[in-house]
C-alpha cells in the first residue's frame, strides 16, 4: 500500500516550507518534495516605487539577513547612479555585512542545528532546542547566546538598530563610525575568536570521536554519508585574490572534484549563466547552472559552497581552517553536513576581516557616500548573505522610478540540491511500518543544514508545532505523529 | 485689533476663555493651551476642514464639528477630548492608513512624518478596516522633487500654499472623495509644468512622505516646520 508522509511545517528553521514523502507498496521512499507554501511577491509589489526606497523595502524580504538584501539592494543602486562609493562606505558596509554573517551563523549553528548534535537527532522535540542545549552543555550554549548578540550588536552600532537598519542606501552608508565605536566592536574581538575556536574544537572533536581521523567511527557517520552528499556544482563570489569574499567579487563555478568550471563571471552577466526552472507544485524556483542545463546543471552556494570554490580564505586563522577542512575529501566537500563546519570557519573568517576592516584609517572618515541621480536605468547587485549569493536586479524608467525587478535569493539557489537531499536521507533512513519521530527528524535536519530562509522570516524563536501524517492515496489517515 | 471687534467668551473643556468673533474654536483653543490634534490645518493657510482631526463637541449640536472652521459664539461649551471624539479621530486615522500605500517603513519621511506621529500620539495600533492597495503613481519627473500619491493624505496644504503664499497655482486637485488627487497645471507630470517657481514650500508643508526632495533615501527627509510662519512674519513686517 503506498503512503504519503507530510512534515509541515518544518521546524527549526526560517520561514515556513512542509516535506512530502510518498511511500511505495514496499514502504520504501518513492518520492520526496520539498515545498515552499509561501508567495511573496516581492519584484511585483515594488514596480512604480522610487528606486532609492528599494534597498530598505526588499531588506523586508528577509528580518534575518536583512543587511544581505541591503547590500545586494544598494549595489544595484549604486549601478542605477553609476557612482563609485567612497572607501568609507565600502569598508562600513563591509563590517556590518561581516556583523550580520556572524550573527545569523550563530543562530543557524548554535540554535537551530546544535540541538541535534548534543541532545541527539532521537532525542524527546521537547528538549532537542537551544534550552536543551543549556542543560546538557551550558557553556555552548552562553557562547551562541554571546556570539550572536556580539554579530547584532555591530549592526546596531554601525547601522543604527539590529534589524531592518536604513543606514545602508544607495550612493554609501548614510552615517559614519565614530573611533568610540570602531573601538567598541574591537574590543570584544578577541574574545568572540576564543568562542569560535573552542566551539570548533568541540566540533572536531565531536565528529572525530575523540581524535580519530576515520569517518567510519563518527557517531554522526551516517548524517555526513546521507546528508545531500551528491556531486554538484558549486558557486560563490571569490575576490581577485581568489579570496573568500562575501560583499565584492567576480563568480566562479567549481565541479565536485573543485576544478573551476567558470570563473571571473561578472555579477551583472548572471542571466549569461543562471536560469530558473519553475515546478508547478512549490512557489520557489530552481535555479541552475544555464550551460550545463536542467536538472544537470545543479549548484550549491552558501558556506560550504564558498569554501569549495575560493583558493584561500585570506586571514591567518581561517586558513588554518581551510586546509583542515580540505582534509575532509580529495575533491570538492560534498556532504550536506559539513554546511555547519563551514559555517563554523567563516564566523571565524568575518572576525578576523572585521579586525582588519577596523584598522584601517579610512573607517572612521565622514565620506561616506556618493550623490547623484539616477543615470543608468539598470542595476545588478551581488552580495553573499549567510546562506549564499543573493542577486538584486533593477530597472527603471529615466525619473528612477522602478519598472522591473528581479531577485534569486540565496535559499533558491539550493533548492534543487535540497531536494535532493530530502530524497536522499528520506531514503536512508525513513524504513518500515512505522515512522519514527527521529528519522523524520533527519529529513528536516538535511534542510536545516542549508539553513535556508524560506519566507525569509523571523521566526527565531517561538514553539513550532509539526504534525505528521501518513495517508493513504485516497486521503485516510493511518498514521499521525504530533510534536510542539 | 478692529475696536469694533466683539469678544465672546464661551467654555472650551470646562474652562472659562474669551474671544474675538471673527475667530474660530481652534484659533481660540490653541491661544489658551489647549490642544486639538489637526493634519490639514497650517497657521498662515487658509482653513479647509478636510481632514476632520480637529472635529470637537458642541453643546446643543448633535454633530461633531471641524474647530478649524467653526466660528466662535456666545456662550458656547465645547469639548475636545471627549471618548466619542478620540475614538473617531482614531478611525478617521486608521481610513487614512487604509485608504493608500502608507508604508512608513520605506519612507523617507520616516520619523518626520506627522501622520505616523499622530497614529502614535492617539495610540493607534491596527487598522481595523480592509486595506484598500490602491495602484497609484510616483510623479518622479520634476527636477527637485517628488509626488507620490500613495503618501498623499489629500489635505491640500500644497495647494494652498502654492497658490496663497508663492502666487504660482501650480497644485490643484481633481476628483472627489476617494478619488481625489493633487494634480500640477492641467493634469500634466510636474516635469513638464510650466507654471512651478521650483520654491518647494509644498514640499515643506507637506505633512507625510506624498512630497519630497529627490535624492533623499528612507528616514532622510525632514520637513522645515518654520518655513511657513518665518515667511508669514516677514511678509507682515514689510507690509
Amino acid at each position: 500500500m503506498s503512503k504519503t508522509i507530510t512534515i509541515e511545517p518544518i521546524t527549526r528553521i526560517e520561514g515556513h516550507g512542509k516535506i512530502t514523502l510518498m511511500l511505495d507498496d514496499n514502504g520504501k521512499i518513492d518520492n520526496a518534495l520539498f515545498q515552499v507554501t509561501q508567495f511573496r511577491g516581492f519584484e511585483k509589489l515594488s514596480e512604480g516605487r522610487r528606486f532609492r526606497e528599494m534597498p530598505s523595502l526588499m531588506a523586508r524580504v528577509c528580518g534575518i539577513c536583512p543587511v544581505a538584501h541591503l547590500l545586494a539592494g544598494a549595489k544595484a543602486c549604486d549601478e542605477i547612479l553609476a557612482v563609485k562609493v567612497p572607501e568609507t562606505g565600502l569598508l562600513i558596509r563591509q563590517a556590518i555585512n561581516l556583523g550580520q554573517i556572524i550573527q545569523s551563523h550563530a543562530l543557524s549553528f548554535f540554535y537551530l542545528s546544535v540541538p541535534d548534535m548534543v541532545v541527539g537527532f532521537d532525542a524527546n522535540p521537547m528538549d532537542r532546542n537551544i534550552l536543551g542545549v543549556l542543560k546538557k552543555n551550558p557553556q555552548m550554549a552562553s557562547d551562541g547566546i554571546r556570539l550572536r548578540k556580539f554579530g547584532q550588536s555591530i549592526i546596531e552600532l554601525l547601522a543604527g538598530r539590529r534589524v531592518h537598519p536604513a543606514a545602508i542606501i544607495a550612493g554609501g552608508v548614510s552615517d559614519p563610525c565614530s573611533s568610540e565605536v570602531r573601538d567598541k566592536i574591537l574590543a570584544d574581538i578577541p574574545e568572540m575568536m576564543r568562542i569560535v575556536q573552542r566551539n570548533l574544537d568541540w566540533y572536531k572533536q565531536k565528529l572525530n570521536q575523540n581524535g580519530s581521523s576515520s569517518l567510519r567511527v563518527s557517531p554522526f557517520v551516517e548524517e555526513i554519508r546521507s546528508f545531500a552528499n551528491m556531486k554538484s556544482l558549486f558557486m560563490g563570489l571569490v575576490n581577485d585574490d581568489g579570496e573568500l569574499d562575501f560583499y565584492d567579487g567576480k563568480i566562479r563555478f567549481v565541479d565536485s572534484s573543485r576544478k573551476i568550471v567558470a570563473d571571473k563571471l561578472e555579477p551583472a552577466d548572471y542571466q549569461n549563466y543562471i536560469a530558473e526552472h519553475v515546478e508547478k507544485w512549490t512557489y520557489l524556483k530552481f535555479p541552475y547552472y544555464k550551460p550545463m542545463g536542467y536538472p544537470k546543471g545543479m549548484y550549491r552556494v552558501g558556506p560550504l559552497a564558498r569554501l569549495n570554490v575560493i583558493d584561500r580564505c585570506g586571514t591567518p586563522q581561517a586558513d588554518l581552517e581551510l586546509s583542515e577542512f580540505r582534509g575532509l575529501s580529495s575533491g570538492a566537500v560534498l556532504s550536506s553536513f559539513y554546511y555547519h563546519h563551514a559555517r563554523l570557519i567563516e564566523i571565524l573568517y568575518s572576525l578576523e576581516k572585521l579586525e582588519q576592516l577596523l584598522a584601517e584609517p579610512a573607517f572612521t572618515s565622514t565620506k561616506t557616500r556618493a550623490t547623484a541621480g539616477p543615470n543608468n536605468l539598470e542595476g545588478v547587485g551581488m552580495a553573499e548573505a549567510p546562506r549564499g549569493t543573493l542577486i538584486h536586479h533593477y530597472k527603471v524608467n529615466e525619473h528612477g522610478v522602478m519598472q522591473w525587478a528581479n531577485l534569486i535569493i540565496a535559499s533558491g539557489h539550493n533548492n534543487m540540491a535540497m531536494n535532493y537531499g530530502i530524497m536522499q536521507v528520506a531514503r536512508h533512513f525513513v524504513k518500515g511500518e512505522k515512522i519514527e519521530e527521529g528519522m523524520l527528524n533527519r529529513v528536516e535536519a538535511v534542510i536545516r543544514a542549508f539553513d535556508p530562509c524560506l519566507s525569509c522570516s523571523t521566526h527565531a524563536a517561538g514553539k513550532m508545532p509539526l504534525k505528521i501524517e501518513l495517508a493513504r492515496p485516497d486521503g485516510e489517515i493511518v498514521h499521525t505523529l504530533t510534536q510542539g | 485689533m478692529s475696536s469694533t471687534v466683539k469678544i465672546k467668551t464661551l467654555t472650551i473643556d470646562d474652562r472659562q476663555v474669551g474671544a474675538r468673533e471673527d475667530q474660530t474654536i481652534l484659533e481660540v483653543a490653541r491661544e489658551n493651551g489647549i490642544k486639538i490634534p489637526t493634519l490639514c490645518y497650517l497657521k498662515g493657510l487658509s482653513p479647509y476642514g478636510g481632514c476632520r482631526m480637529c472635529i470637537v463637541e458642541v453643546a446643543g449640536s448633535n454633530k461633531l464639528l471641524p474647530s478649524c472652521m467653526t466660528a466662535v459664539e456666545e456662550g458656547m461649551v465645547v469639548s475636545t477630548q471627549t471618548e466619542k471624539i478620540k475614538k473617531y479621530r482614531k478611525s478617521l486615522l486608521e481610513l487614512y492608513f487604509s485608504e493608500r500605500n502608507h508604508v512608513c517603513s520605506v519612507c523617507a519621511t520616516n520619523g518626520y512624518c506627522e501622520l505616523q506621529s499622530m497614529a502614535q500620539k492617539v495610540e493607534m495600533t491596527h487598522v481595523h478596516f480592509p486595506y484598500m492597495y490602491p495602484h497609484l503613481e510616483v510623479d518622479a519627473t520634476h527636477e527637485r522633487f517628488v509626488l507620490d500619491h500613495n503618501r498623499c493624505i489629500a489635505c491640500t496644504r500644497c495647494v494652498r500654499v502654492c497658490d496663497e503664499i508663492e502666487g504660482a497655482h501650480t497644485l490643484d486637485i481633481k476628483d472627489r472623495g476617494i478619488n481625489v488627487r493633487i494634480i500640477t497645471d492641467l493634469d500634466q507630470p510636474w516635469g513638464e509644468s510650466d507654471t512651478c517657481t521650483q520654491c518647494g514650500k509644498c514640499v515643506h508643508v507637506c505633512p507625510t512622505g506624498a512630497l519630497i526632495e529627490r535624492g533623499k533615501s528612507v528616514g532622510e527627509m525632514s520637513k522645515r516646520k518654520q518655513l511657513l510662519p518665518y515667511l508669514t512674519k516677514m511678509r507682515e513686517a514689510h507690509k
